[in-house]
């Protein structure tokens, strides 16, 4: 997602400027995403440069409402039209970390599993507590929010689970394995032989 | 009386053995958890890490080949059947995936009958099991038998059962069972608020999500305590991001 999007869906509710749209921004995602009033600024200068929104005159007050465009709602429909794509997101340090640690010579990756479950599990109660403190009707949008959060971080417990599991049966092929090396130093599995190339 | 640091439920270098010599399994080896008022401890744990031993421990329905568990301060080791049988009725509340309610009787004369037993007067048991059921949402449903109930509101009467009266420690062995997520979570949210009144909560569960409700969480392995997680913040800490 970007903020972009976010300001964009905000427009649509009729026009703001730019400390309005960050207030409304974080009212809407609670704190979990706080905006500074320079992203504000900088996102909708993109966004006039585009066309997917227009600045209006300044009022008395020296403030500069901006109004969503027809392009702006035409992008704000596609976006919400399309899914978020997993592929998108950043790597997940977390799963690359644990695959290091298992083929890492003197990592103890039963210690590193649980101290991540130990530090998801905490962030989870942070969550709850956050979310049990928020039961006000007007508040469903940043429960659903912490609710997204809640059930991203009870998957990664329970992927850990299954890594401890699957530890317990775990037992390394050979200490120290490497990548098979060609003659010429590359990877086997990567770089096709010479023979492979020409066919 | 509470313990000498206020703990509702202290339990103290405890082991639980089943069987003897080369069979002997160990379901607890040297374990100590202490729950003090206002606190909600979840103890997570791999199936036969001992979690629901533990529980056991913790209201009597076991005892502990070495060790003390204390409740209230009162250690259970010095009480007789009769004794275990009272402060079972009086101080500590049950909330199991089995509900066991009697289906001869109605939600209100479920939910009463511990209290009948201890020596409360019918009329007096009935208005303290109309509160508890009114606590848990089900007011007009009193009246009602088990069979006549959903899963969920079975549920919520099994939970009316574990807090009527003053209970002073609930004991919840996955409690939400095969309810779905909107109801358990309700489930939990009504163990909150109990344990936010100042009685002591001592939650079982593999569910990542319901231990989230907890202040505190342990990971049992293999019948030890290996870890925690340190208490939280106040919602307005965790706000500023100042709670850790």
């Amino acid at each position: 997602m970007s903020i972009r999007h976010g300001l964009l869906a905000l427009l649509e509710r009729g026009q703001m400027y730019g400390y309005q749209l960050r207030a409304a921004f974080e009212e809407s995602t609670g704190s979990t995403w706080p905006l500074n009033i320079g992203q504000v600024y900088t996102t909708l200068a993109r966004l006039e440069r585009d066309g997917l929104v227009r600045s209006l005159p300044e009022s008395e007050a020296g403030q500069r409402p901006y109004e969503i465009t027809d392009a702006g709602r035409a992008d704000l429909t596609l976006w919400f039209a399309t899914p978020v794509s997993r592929a998108d997101r950043p790597r997940d340090e977390l799963s690359i970390k644990l695959a290091l640690a298992l083929t890492t010579p003197g990592v103890d990756v039963r210690s590193v599993v649980q101290t991540q479950r130990a530090a998801t599990m905490r962030t989870l109660q942070e969550l709850t507590r956050l979310k049990y403190a928020s039961d006000r009707p007007e508040e469903l949008p940043w429960r659903l929010v912490l609710d997204a959060m809640v059930f991203q971080a009870e998957a990664e417990v329970r992927w850990l689970d299954h890594c401890e599991t699957s530890l317990v049966r775990y037992r390394p092929a050979a200490p120290g394995w490497r990548p098979p090396i060609d003659a010429d130093g590359s990877p086997e599995a990567v770089v096709p032989t010479d023979e492979e190339a020409r066919r | 009386m509470s313990g000498a640091d206020g703990a509702i439920l202290d339990v103290r270098g405890v082991h639980r053995t089943h069987g003897t010599g080369p069979a002997a399994v160990h379901a607890l080896r040297g374990v100590s958890l202490a729950v003090r008022p206002g606190e909600l401890v979840a103890v997570m744990g791999p199936s036969g890490s001992g979690k629901s031993t533990l529980l056991a421990l913790a209201g009597g329905l076991d005892s502990p080949t070495a060790g003390e568990v204390r409740v209230d301060g009162q250690p259970l080791a010095a009480l007789d059947r009769r004794g275990l049988a009272r402060l079972r009725r009086r101080r500590v509340g049950y909330i199991f995936q089995d509900l066991n309610l009697l289906g001869s009787l109605t939600a209100v004369e479920n939910v009463a009958l511990p209290l009948e037993l201890d020596g409360t007067g019918v009329r007096r048991a009935r208005a303290l099991a109309l509160a508890a059921l009114a606590e848990v949402g089900l007011s007009e449903l009193g009246d009602r038998f088990p069979d006549q109930l959903s899963g969920g509101q079975q549920q919520r009467v099994a939970i009316a059962r574990a807090l009527v009266g003053e209970r002073r420690l609930v004991l919840a062995d996955e409690p939400t069972g095969a309810l779905d997520s909107q109801t358990g979570e309700a489930v939990l949210h009504l163990l909150r608020r109990r344990v936010d009144t100042g009685a002591g909560g001592l939650l079982v569960t593999h569910e990542a999500r319901h231990a989230g409700w907890a202040d505190r969480v342990v990971f049992l392995r293999d019948g030890v305590l290996v870890d925690s997680t340190a208490p939280l913040g106040s919602v307005e800490q965790l706000l500023s991001g100042s709670g850790r």
